[in-house]
């Protein structure tokens, strides 16, 4: 099964790395790879996850990701790595 | 490794530039549904769209969802219903009641149009192609997802005349049938040229006889991409700008074909091709006038339009060639007047032409699409133009296509709503010195001439 790329884009705030991983570590969903910078206060992170051992279905996790940033003030987006390598690799 | 860049980049072509796949089409053979008891041939029909269709709209949503990005219609094509209603309908009305079935097959499949009512004619008309023409009109009436598209020359075989003449007629009768609601019916009818059998993109689809039984068409769009990606190197001369319309195009063109591969394997039906459009929307940001207009136009249409069109649709073929293993379809640049933002108000300031939309079809990948015309057009003037289109698809080896509006009750300077996807559209000026004698001469035009090319 390919990785899931999950982004996570908005203004910066206390915990939002935490609330994240938190939620992925309930549903086993192993975390390979992060990388973040924030630009004038605007948090701007992807991670590489692995969500081969999570039982939690693909649909649930993207609704549910999307609800926790809300909650939080940000948007996160859980697509499949697919999508970027074909429109960035030959 | 892909990076925060790439995904950055990716992300904001599907939230910011309006990025998204525009169909995916099954295309389904209703050859094997043929019979000669009108009520066996549509519940056969019925029940082999309702049987391979079931699951192409909750595929097509998991698809959305797993990659986040919008694919916005799943349609359906079938074989042309001439061929399969042949034996079983005597009239017109027997036609109708296909149509019908057609109709109740996409509602309840959940598509938002199914395309194939249709008939390919390029030579000559059998009697039940001529049948399935004249049941055009009520058929568009009484349906609401079934779209019509008649096949009228080809480079091979030259221009059914007798054909153009009757889809002059036809065209106005739609437009009669439909004026309750701005003439509609004609937005789902298209006259063509060297149709394609694998279009996926509506009102011209159907699953021509040279298909498998069922296969699945994608087609692409993204003209807001192209746009930006042209705002970054205004001033560059015309490699770079070549250039850069090239990468995008195949950027787009990878998810399409990603799309096209991964409903393929979920619905188990062989994946057709991946059709390179740039499709526009109503929507603002979403339009091919916008990317001739980055290009250094003042206004779509103004002189040098051609060549920008030229430019773009054959610089979107070269990169999306290599973005997909199968490509096919109607590829290159929509020019559709309603659909496009840009182009209607192209159209208001007075800077686009009934005329100039004509040379423009020359180089781009259909024809005069989406046009609304004064409700009064004689439907010899009508066959006139769809004669004109015709012979630039025949003569240039390219597909063309009609979609003329003649909206009843409506004249220049009116516009018109037909709402959703399909846009709004300013009453255009058809040129009013008449062609009926040269309609009117029946027969065919031949096939061109294959050298000598000037």
């Amino acid at each position: 099964m390919s990785k899931t790329i999950i982004t996570v884009v908005g203004k910066d705030a206390v915990g939002i790395i935490a609330k994240v991983c938190t939620y992925l570590a309930d549903n086993r969903v192993n975390v390979e790879d992060i990388s973040q910078t924030i630009v004038q206060d605007y948090f701007n992170m992807m991670m590489i996850v692995d969500t081969s051992r999570s039982s939690k279905p693909y649909a649930d996790m993207v609704t549910e990701l999307d609800e926790l940033g809300d909650g939080i003030g940000v948007k996160i987006r859980c697509q499949r790595e697919d999508i970027f390598t074909k429109m960035h690799r030959i | 490794m892909i990076t925060i860049l790439e995904v950055n980049e990716t992300n904001k072509m599907i939230e910011q530039e309006k990025l998204d796949v525009r169909t995916i089409t099954l295309g389904i053979s209703l050859l094997d549904c043929c019979d000669p008891d009108l009520d066996t041939l549509n519940r056969n029909i019925y029940d082999k769209i309702t049987r391979l269709a079931k699951d192409l709209v909750s595929t097509g949503r998991e698809i959305e969802l797993d990659y986040g990005i919008p694919i916005v219609n799943k349609r359906i094509s079938v074989t042309p219903i001439a061929l399969v209603g042949g034996r079983a309908c005597r009239s017109p009305e027997d036609f109708v009641e296909v149509a019908q079935t057609l109709d109740r097959a996409a509602r309840d499949t959940g598509v938002n149009f199914l395309g194939g009512y249709s008939a390919i004619v390029s030579k000559g008309m059998t009697p039940a192609d001529e049948t399935l023409i004249r049941s055009i009109p009520a058929a568009l009436a009484s349906t609401e997802r079934v779209c019509s598209s008649v096949n009228v020359g080809s480079t091979k075989t030259g221009i059914n005349m007798d054909a153009v003449k009757l889809m002059g007629e036809v065209v106005r009768e739609t437009a009669e049938a439909t004026k309750e609601h701005n003439s509609l019916g004609c937005a789902k009818l298209v006259v063509l040229c060297n149709a394609p059998d694998d279009n996926p993109f509506m009102a011209g689809a159907f699953h021509g006889v040279s298909e498998a039984d069922a296969v699945i068409n994608v087609g692409v769009s993204g003209p807001g991409v192209i746009k930006h990606a042209l705002e970054g190197i205004r001033g560059e001369n015309f490699e770079v700008l070549c250039e850069t319309v090239k990468r995008t195009a195949f950027k787009v063109t990878r998810a399409g074909q990603l799309v096209a591969q991964e409903a393929s394997e979920r619905l188990g039906i062989p994946f057709g091709i991946v059709d390179l459009s740039l499709a526009p929307t109503p929507s603002v940001g979403d339009s091919v006038a916008g990317i001739l207009e980055e290009m250094g136009l003042e206004s779509a249409g103004a002189p040098g339009t051609t060549a920008a069109l030229a430019l773009l649709n054959d610089q979107v073929k070269k990169g999306g060639i290599m973005a997909s293993s199968f490509v096919g379809g109607l590829s290159g640049a929509f020019i559709p007047v309603s659909e496009d933002q840009g182009m209607i108000d192209a159209v208001n300031r007075g800077a686009l032409t009934l005329e100039k939309l004509e040379a423009m079809t020359c180089v781009c990948s259909v024809g005069l699409d989406m046009i609304a015309i004064p409700g009064d057009t004689p439907a010899s003037t009508i066959s006139g133009i769809i004669a004109d289109e015709a012979a630039i698809g025949m003569i240039n080896q390219k597909t063309t296509a009609v979609r003329l509006i003649p909206v009843i009750g409506k004249d220049v300077g009116d516009t018109v709503e037909f709402g959703g996807l399909l846009g709004h559209a300013p009453v255009q000026q058809v040129n009013r010195f008449g062609c009926a004698d040269f309609i009117n001469r029946g027969g065919r035009i031949p096939a061109p001439i294959h050298s000598f090319k000037n």
